[in-house]
């Protein structure tokens, strides 16, 4: 899996010289296959699944396996599509459901797929940084007797007049390649190589980075897998409406919805109070195509108290620009408009007072509500109904034209239980949903036409019910938000990580390992030969270039080294 | 913040006008690949270029630059047409540019607030890397694949994806809008050249195949005036490896929005899964080249793959899938 990315060249870590290490050249001859034990089977197994093709086999599958869940709703973005998807597809929707395609990215299927990748990742890349560190604490093996052999290479001799001592050119060469960033090994010191003879060459290297940079981004990859996972445990979040000149207090009770890390104490969120103090929404009004009513600005004005007697701050927060608390941050996810209704029941007695959240529906926030009054005597009251901020009445229908409230109208259906009865349900103590209302038990009210009655209010306004059963009152409008608010203490080691993974892979793929060597065979009978050969991993447009640098340097700015092949043809032979 | 009514007809109309010199463009790139593709026919009638040579590069043991090695020789002696091309690509990037300038003076933000203008300012930049390459390697030949697909997205983005000039909606008003997407552009507009390039190395591929099995190729005699396989494939891959890690930073950039944004840096939102699923495909195009006893030609089949996810990422994505990126619509 973490092979070199940068070239196409051998993959155990080492330069190879020639060819014959390839796969393809080798003879292929009849294989008895060894019996395997065990533990031949396991090493045979890990050696299958730590190989390139077994990688390059899991990142494709990782890609294919990510996609079903670009394309099927899923439950950690929105239940409430998933289950429409189940009653729009009763056939495959089960089958789907069954093997994860609404939950893609727990599955086991898909999780196995990324483990098994970070699994053969690890056995690749171990095993490689072992190596990779010997060979940068081992110097840069020994002149090859043949530099020509070498995939660039340059030989020169010096003329008669410009011949210079073999140590005065191999010291200009070192010059050269240390300014070019090779670390160099001079042969001709007696502690170069313990066990070898002296030699009038040099040895040089560059490039370990590269290498040291392609571990970094895998393991870099690893840090991003594992900041991933704590965050899984260790983050917390909640949902929380808000509606203007309420208060909200940290606290798990307090939230519509909160889910949470396994290592997250529950209770001992950071106690901070918000109260939304204004809200102001704007929408574009000009009436262009396309873009009339599109929103232009969500401003929720917060009065925070970070700890408890902490004197207020005053935080306005928008899309983009979270309320920060101490690494606690709450996000502008949603907004609305909540009603201030009054439910009076029969007796006289207020039933229900409050703000109402509703729920937009579209671009003009035509807005759906339920108000339950399950306290009211003797029949119990219930509100299903309409909110539309900017009312009119299209060929019979009511619409919202625009987002803002213009003309504000409630339109509502009204259910009464039977006398006495509890039609609600609210002693059975079953959880009910506050957007939806179980009408089972319940009657609709109807006018005189035996059409549903449809109650329609301005603000300040009432409307007395039929049979003495109460009145509804529309006393005022105000908007409220809605929070996400989250503590995910693993984000800046996800960040961190992969940014160092970044870093990694591009140095890996732009950095270039290379070998070069420089041997002066002096003339004894004719003129100083001077040989520069260089090796690359991978192909290397540099190599040559660098070879040619040496050897300019070396002869001397006045004699520029020819071009060619100077290779002695006797020496394929 | 009033939007500049005026300035944005003004734009419109310079984006109508680089359309048509990039047809000019595209028509004269054409005429050149045609005219080299006649005059190389012509020339290998005579054995000057066996084609067993082609890739056999530095391993053989050549000192010469490899570079120059190959055989571009042919390509640098383009003809008329294809300074005229280059010309014409020039004062169409000029206007196209002033377009998307003028578009992001109108509305005063970064012109990339809506497809319509990440389809022209994509195209404009995927324009000027072809330049800005085209300025180092005579790399003329590759003209008519890369005005080809910027003039079918003007197209697109003129008739299709046209929007009005607006305001952003708050969700997009961030600095990351333009850190994120710009350099999206830029690795979008690489690959593109890589695309390009890679399509190129196939065909010549299968030609060069053809070729050493004793068969002349009957169609695309152009082709003989382009580099050899193996060089192709050398600068397409030249072109992925810049790319691919400026899509990894569109990634991370783009989780840092998401942080910023909706509180999550990670929530497999479609278009999250999309540019992570290029970057995978990508990343198996990298390992598939390093490994041995793939050729390039099966690589070359995951970068085409690669390519193929990004036009589903910038096309189908934003209108079929359901996520907290549709607001690009």
């Amino acid at each position: 899996m973490a092979t070199d990315l940068s070239d196409g060249a051998s993959t155990d870590g080492a330069f190879t010289d020639d060819a014959s290490t390839d796969d393809a050249s080798t003879v292929r001859e009849p294989i008895v296959q060894p019996r395997l034990g065990p533990g031949g089977w396991a090493r045979w197994a890990w050696r299958q699944l730590t190989s390139m093709r077994t990688a390059l086999l899991l990142l494709f599958l990782l890609a294919v396996a990510a996609v079903p869940g670009s394309l099927l709703p899923q439950n950690r973005q929105d239940p409430g599509r998933v289950s429409d998807y189940l009653d729009a597809h009763p056939t495959i929707g089960p089958w789907l459901d069954r093997i994860g395609a609404f939950d893609v990215y727990t599955s086991v299927w898909f999780s196995a797929i990324y483990l098994l990748l970070f699994v053969s990742l690890v056995g690749c890349v171990v095993p490689r940084a072992g190596q990779h560190w010997r060979a940068m604490r081992s110097a840069p093996p020994r002149t090859p007797r043949r530099l020509d052999r070498l995939p660039a290479h340059t030989e020169r001799a010096l003329p008669a007049e410009a011949d210079r001592a073999p140590d005065a050119l191999l010291d200009a060469a070192l010059v050269v390649l240390r300014r070019r960033r090779y670390r160099v090994v001079d042969n001709r010191r007696e502690d170069a190589r313990p066990g070898a003879a002296p030699d009038a060459s040099l040895s040089a290297e560059r490039g370990y980075l590269g290498e040291t940079a392609n571990l970094v981004f895998h393991l870099a990859l690893l840090g991003v897998l594992a900041a991933l996972a704590w965050g899984s445990v260790a983050s917390w979040s909640g949902q929380a409406i808000v509606v203007e000149q309420q208060t909200f207090a940290n606290t798990v009770v307090a939230y519509d919805s909160f889910s949470s890390g396994r290592l997250v104490t529950t209770g001992t969120l950071p106690p901070f109070t918000l109260k939304l103090t204004a809200f102001r929404v704007e929408f574009e009004a000009g009436d262009r195509a396309g873009q009339m009513g599109a929103p232009r600005e969500f401003e929720a004005t917060m009065s925070v108290v970070d700890t408890p007697g902490a004197a207020p701050r005053t935080v306005v927060v928008r899309p983009n620009h979270p309320l920060d608390v101490d690494g606690t941050r709450a996000f502008l996810v949603g907004n609305g408009y909540a009603p201030s209704v009054t439910i009076t029941d029969g007796n006289g007695q207020v039933a229900y007072r409050g703000p109402v959240v509703t729920r937009p529906q579209d671009g003009n926030y035509t807005s759906l509500f339920v108000v339950k009054a399950p306290n009211a005597e003797p029949r119990q009251i219930a509100l299903v109904g309409v909110f539309l901020p900017t009312y009119e009445l299209q060929d019979g229908v009511p619409v919202s034209l625009f987002p803002q409230p213009l003309e504000p109208r409630l339109m509502v259906n009204v259910f009464l239980a039977a006398p006495g009865v509890d039609g609600l349900g609210f002693t059975t103590g079953r959880p009910q949903s506050v957007m939806r209302l179980e009408s089972s038990r319940m009657s609709m009210v109807t006018a005189a036409d035996g059409q549903p009655l449809r109650v329609l209010l301005e603000p300040g306004a009432s409307a007395t019910l039929p049979d003495g059963a109460g009145t509804v009152r529309f006393d005022g409008l105000a908007r409220y938000a809605a929070l996400d608010i989250r503590h995910d203490p693993s984000k800046g080691w996800a960040l961190a990580t992969a940014l160092l993974a970044l870093a990694g892979v591009t140095a890996s793929l732009f950095v270039r390992r290379r070998r070069v060597w420089v041997r002066v065979v002096p003339g004894e009978a004719g003129p100083t030969v001077v040989q520069v050969g260089g090796l690359a991993r991978g192909e290397d447009a540099h190599l040559q270039a660098d070879v040619d640098a040496v050897a300019l340097a070396v002869l001397g700015p006045g004699l520029t080294p020819g071009r060619g092949d100077t290779r002695d043809p006797k020496g394929h032979g | 913040m009033a939007v500049q009514q005026n300035l944005a007809q003004l734009s419109n109309t310079l984006v109508y006008s680089a359309m048509l010199v990039y047809t000019g463009a595209l028509g004269a790139f054409v005429t050149d690949l045609a005219r080299r593709g006649a005059s190389a026919s012509s020339r290998s009638v005579a054995p000057a270029r066996p084609p067993a040579l082609v890739g056999s590069g530095a391993a053989g043991g050549d000192t010469s630059d490899p570079a120059e090695g190959e055989p571009e020789a042919p390509a640098s002696r383009a003809s008329r047409a294809a300074n005229i091309a280059v010309s014409l690509t020039w004062l169409a990037f000029g206007l196209h540019a002033t377009a998307v300038l003028i578009r992001g003076l109108s509305v005063q933000r970064a012109p990339w607030g809506n497809m319509f203008e990440f389809a022209s300012s994509g195209s404009v930049v995927v324009t000027a890397v072809y330049l800005a390459v085209l300025t180092r390697r005579d790399v003329r030949y590759l003209g008519a694949f890369v005005i080809g697909p910027v003039l079918l997205t003007l197209g697109l983005a003129v008739t299709v994806l046209y929007t009005e000039a607006a305001q952003l909606v708050p969700a997009l008003r961030s600095v990351w809008l333009l850190i994120h997407v710009s350099v999206a552009f830029v690795a979008s507009a690489l690959f593109t050249l890589g695309f390009s390039t890679t399509v190129l190395q196939l065909i010549q591929e299968r030609r060069e195949t053809a070729r050493a099995a004793g068969r002349t190729p009957s169609r695309g005699r152009f082709m003989d005036a382009l580099p050899g396989a193996a060089a192709l494939e050398r600068t397409s891959y030249g072109l992925h490896i810049a790319a691919f890690p400026l899509w990894g930073f569109t990634l991370i950039a783009g989780a840092i929005w998401a942080e910023a944004a909706w509180g999550r840096y990670w929530n497999w939102d479609p278009k999250e899964v999309w540019t992570f699923v290029i970057w995978v495909v990508y990343a198996a195009y990298l390992h598939a080249r390093a490994t041995r006893g793939w050729d390039g030609r099966r690589a070359a089949y995951l970068a085409l793959f690669g390519y193929a996810c990004l036009l589903a990422n910038f096309l189908l994505v934003n209108f079929f899938a359901v996520g907290l990126h549709t607001y690009a619509k």
